[in-house]
């Protein structure tokens, strides 16, 4: 039995923002059930819940590191919005059902707090793509320098580098290059959307 | 000052907070002096962020996957599984009780049915949609086959399943007909006596008010010009007299009555029962007043009844367009205000109101 160290939302979320891990397996371990049970009695399988349930936390989390959420609800009611209407999304996006589902339990509207988060998933997704285009060993140095914080003298030593100072030459380019194709690819989902309004 | 490779480590000192004290300072005032080396880094803040975010996303869906991988999702899903394993548990366990109950059941009911055999049937609502099938298969001979002679790349070549009548809601290409006809199509066409061919697709449909309104899904299409007609607001009264064009056979139909009763069948206060001769294909007609104002749309009948027809009222009408969600729509349905059909005479009526109202073709 794991131990609720936690024993109030408050408390919950003062711990995510210290950056605890425990507060943040809590909470995760907490509401899982409830939208398992949800996503299982409304055409989805495990898989399905574990998506859309982590989609939920990132926003949660997102939105409690942003110091943007109150505390007006419940987090479990919070998770629960969230996980209702992205399941409606996705089921919508199959044609299972008509745009209905069987409920659980009492929900908000949270169009707005989707909204940001799609927008922020869409900026790291053209960051992630960008990073996949790039190529090696540009990709691995750009991670292990800004990413996973290495020195330039280890990054140096991995790649065989005689000097850091090579190595920093490199990671100059490699970081220009990697501008360009994020720059790029920026401007034209931009297009796109004007296009589209 | 720096070369290019220098100024970006440079800046990336700066940003990360290396430099010595007297650097930073030396730096912050060639920044406040050169604007170009303040968008550079800004411009660097803003895409180490970028990439700070997405390590930052990174680690925490892989903690999250590790926090899912200590949760015994079998013993959670075994306990929160549908209620539905429950019923089929209970069904075969019962299964041979159910049989004999189910067994007597019919023994009594049809035992009851053989000993009180009425002899009379009890009439029931019948809804007016047309099945092409039957009357394709006893027409077959008679069929003239348009399609070789004229080019109507428009539709398909064979005949629509079913067949009803719609009529033009706003001129921006908004149309209202019966749920029933829609239900369960896969596409629809409609055409109306000129000979205009539009494919349409349903916008919205309610199953309670017996309506569904059309969209024109077809680049040709521009406008239908402003409506000849309006939506009555007010309650009709009885005896009001009333016609209805529409489409039971492919050529289309005038029927004249008038208002018989103030609700529909079984007490139905969404409708009004009309007097008037309707037969499959007139569902989703317009009932027209002799002002010209639309009272209602032909929904079904009662069978073995002479003349007892129903018509959804037209205030049940506003109230189902003013129900459909905002985003079910793009724009907003705006109901035609200004009648010109007031003061005609019924044939300068029919000519003007003909063009409004299309034969549904739906395939399915």
């Amino acid at each position: 039995m794991i131990k609720d160290s936690y024993s109030s939302d408050s408390e919950l979320i003062a711990g995510i923002l210290n950056d605890s891990e425990d507060a943040l397996r809590q909470l995760y371990k907490q509401h899982f059930p409830s939208i398992l049970q949800f996503v299982l009695n409304n055409n989805g399988d495990e898989d399905d819940a574990k998506d859309i349930y982590q989609e939920a936390i990132i926003v949660l989390y997102d939105k409690i590191k942003a110091g943007s959420f109150e505390l007006n609800s419940k987090l479990k009611t919070f998770i629960y919005s969230v996980c209702r209407r992205l399941w409606l999304k996705r089921l919508k996006l199959m044609s299972r059902s008509a745009g209905s589902v069987t409920d659980f339990q009492e929900f908000l509207p949270i169009e707005e707090d989707l909204e940001r988060h799609e927008e922020k998933d869409a900026q790291l997704n053209l960051m992630e793509g960008a990073l996949s285009k790039l190529g090696e060993p540009c990709k691995t140095i750009i991670e292990d320098y800004y990413l996973h914080n290495q020195s330039m003298q280890d990054i140096a030593e991995k790649f065989g580098y005689t000097n850091a100072e090579n190595a920093k030459n490199q990671k100059y380019k490699c970081l220009m290059r990697l501008k360009k194709i994020f720059f790029q690819s920026n401007s034209k989902t931009e297009e796109v959307y004007v296009r589209r309004s | 000052m720096y070369g290019d490779l220098n100024l970006s480590n440079e800046i990336e000192r700066y940003l990360k907070g290396e430099m010595t004290e007297a650097e930073r300072k030396h730096f912050d005032s060639l920044r406040e002096a050169d604007a170009d080396l303040d968008h550079k880094v800004v411009e660097q803040e803003q895409f180490m962020g970028k990439l700070r975010a997405v390590a930052n996303r990174r680690t925490l869906k892989a903690q999250l996957n590790e926090f899912h991988a200590e949760l015994n999702i079998e013993q959670i899903s075994s306990e929160v599984k549908p209620k539905e394993a429950k019923v089929i548990q209970l069904f075969r366990k019962y299964t041979s009780n159910i049989a004999v109950a189910a067994s007597v059941a019919i023994l009594t009911i049809f035992g009851t049915l053989f000993v009180t055999n009425p002899g009379k049937q009890n009439s029931t609502y019948s809804a007016l949609r047309r099945d092409m099938e039957s009357i394709k298969r006893s027409q077959n001979a008679l069929i003239r086959n348009i399609n070789s002679t004229k080019s109507h790349s428009k539709m398909p070549s064979a005949p629509g399943t079913f067949g009803g009548t719609s009529f033009v809601l706003s001129s921006d290409g908004f149309l209202i007909t019966n749920y029933h006809v829609i239900n369960g199509a896969d596409s629809i066409y409609i055409q109306n006596e000129k000979g205009d061919a539009f494919k349409v697709k349903t916008v919205y449909s309610d199953p309670v008010f017996d309506l569904a309104v059309l969209k024109i899904d077809d680049p040709t299409f521009k406008s239908f010009g402003s409506l000849p007609y309006t939506f009555k607001k007010s309650k009709s009264d009885l005896g009001e007299e009333v016609f209805t064009l529409g489409f039971p056979r492919d050529e289309m139909v005038y029927g004249k009555g008038y208002l018989s009763s103030a609700t529909g069948f079984g007490g139905d206060t969404i409708a009004y029962q009309v007097s008037i001769p309707a037969n499959p294909g007139n569902s989703g007609g317009p009932v027209v007043d002799s002002k010209g104002n639309v009272v209602g749309v032909i929904s079904g009948k009662q069978t073995l009844t002479e003349g007892a027809t129903f018509a959804v009222r037209s205030q049940s009408i506003l109230k189902f367009i003013n129900s459909i969600p905002q985003d079910s729509l793009k724009d907003k349905i705006t109901v035609n205000k200004k009648n010109t059909l007031s003061g005609l005479p019924r044939t300068q009526q029919i000519k003007k109101l003909q063009d409004y109202v299309f034969m549904v073709k739906v395939y399915n």
